[in-house]
């Protein structure tokens, strides 16, 4: 067997510096959830296809389940538990979640409120089929997507000043 | 984890040269969107890598002196369908590659790598060959630069030489000036799926927008790799714009293919949605390019 290689990565975490020495063969799922106790980024297909274990990357949601732990050096990671307020309050995004009763069993969830912060984050107005196509990423085998759908479309209007 | 042997991180294309040469067997890895994938999968199990993601240097779309458009071969799907320059020029190639997987594998794979695997259903493939566009390869030697058709040898093998990587896909002026173009991506589902036909058209009309003056058409899918229709694209050329050189240029269009049964497509059914798919492409184009018919 080939000498085990580390090496250490340094990068923010949301929104703090963090350091750790990993395995080069580790992803960064891995990395989140083994070193940084990061459950909400699930482990679900592991080849991209499911998007339960999206995180967000300088600004965009990106699959950690196919992207190398040692490429977050220097990179601004957000996780579903950087959404949280400093005394644990929930964001809109999350709240409407539950308003909307998007959520089920919640193995998706996770993954879902992040590429809908990414969404969001834009500022922009989108239709309902433009809203489909970006959440497209994801799999969800409890709500059939319509409650996920409105409770993005929801917190659009809000952000918006709109009424839905 | 990944089953790999060794990771070996570029820090500059000099570095990525220098490694290649030194580790002649690894794989090069840029967004990894199909490596790290075939890696779980058992086909790449135990091999040594060779990772490019981190330079920079080649991400982004520029516009040379010349007028030809740079595409650095790092530059992401959703990169390049946001991007001012493609957005003006090569409208087409932003709207294919916003096809590809979905949102989260459009921000981590790359045009580099989507042509670097050789699969003929690549979503940036056609349009790049409908384009004309060049690949430029750095290695020991140097930059070297060629035609995209003649980079693709056959499915899964294209032209990368010893100590290589691809460093940037080019399209001159001569070939997206006054050209507008459609690609139809034809698949089973929406998202997440590969294409079972891809057809990209491009056209430029004479100035009062009466008259074909040049045609271009390239299919994924419909061969081992990707590959123009070039009777359709003769048949076209200076011809007045009408529904029936729509139909008329879809037709000729199997004279020029060959696709293949699969599980996903039986031939007979890829040979209809090819002259179909050309036609809407065709109609669409010259719309675009502001003609009527």
């Amino acid at each position: 067997m080939a000498m085990q290689q580390y090496q250490t990565v340094r990068f923010k975490l949301n929104g703090r510096d963090v350091e750790r020495t990993v395995d080069v063969r580790a992803s960064l799922t891995d990395m989140l959830r083994n070193d940084y106790r990061m459950t909400s980024v699930k482990k679900g297909c592991e080849v991209g296809e499911c998007g339960a274990c999206t995180v967000i990357i300088d600004g965009e949601a990106f699959n950690s389940c196919i992207y190398l732990a040692v490429w977050a050096e220097g990179k601004s990671i957000t996780t579903l538990e950087g959404l949280l307020g400093p005394n644990g309050e929930l964001s809109d995004i999350q709240q409407a979640f539950v308003e909307e009763a998007a959520i089920q069993c919640g193995f998706c969830t996770p993954g879902f409120i992040l590429t809908a912060w990414e969404i969001l984050e834009s500022g922009k107005e989108y239709t309902d089929e433009q809203l489909r196509k970006l959440l497209s990423g994801h799999l969800c085998r409890c709500t059939g997507y319509e409650n996920i759908l409105r409770a993005v479309k929801k917190t659009m209007y809000r952000r918006l000043g709109k009424e839905v | 984890m990944y089953d790999m042997k060794a990771l070996y991180q570029a820090k500059d294309v000099a570095d990525a040269v220098s490694l290649r040469l030194q580790h002649p067997e690894a794989h090069i890895i840029a967004g990894g969107s199909d490596v790290l994938v075939q890696m779980r999968e058992g086909k790449r199990a135990g091999v040594e890598l060779i990772s490019i993601y981190g330079l920079d240097e080649l991400r982004g779309v520029t516009m040379e002196d010349d007028g030809t458009i740079r595409i650095g071969s790092l530059t992401s799907f959703s990169h390049i369908t946001k991007d001012p320059i493609i957005q003006q020029y090569i409208n087409v190639l932003g709207e294919a590659v916003d096809q590809v997987g979905g949102p989260q594998i459009r921000n981590i794979g790359t045009i580099g790598g989507n042509t670097c695997n050789g699969v003929t259903s690549a979503d940036s493939a056609s349009t790049l060959h409908a384009w004309d566009a060049i690949v430029e390869l750095t290695g020991p030697n140097g930059v070297r630069r060629l035609p995209i058709h003649e980079f693709y040898i056959k499915a899964g093998k294209v032209d990368i030489r010893e100590g290589e990587i691809q460093t940037g896909i080019l399209v001159k002026k001569e070939d997206y000036i006054d050209t507008y173009g459609h690609y139809i991506k034809y698949a089973m589902r929406n998202a997440m799926d590969i294409a079972t036909l891809g057809t990209s058209v491009n056209v430029r009309l004479s100035a009062d927008k009466k008259t074909v003056e040049r045609a271009r058409i390239a299919f994924g899918v419909a061969g081992p790799v990707p590959l123009r229709a070039r009777t359709a694209e003769a048949l076209a050329a200076g011809k007045p714009v009408s529904m029936e050189l729509a139909e008329a240029f879809a037709k000729a269009v199997k004279e020029d293919i060959n696709p293949r049964d699969s599980w996903r497509a039986a031939k007979d059914f890829r040979m209809h949605i090819a002259v179909e798919s050309a036609k809407r492409a065709f109609i669409e184009s010259v719309k675009l390019a502001g003609g009527e018919l």
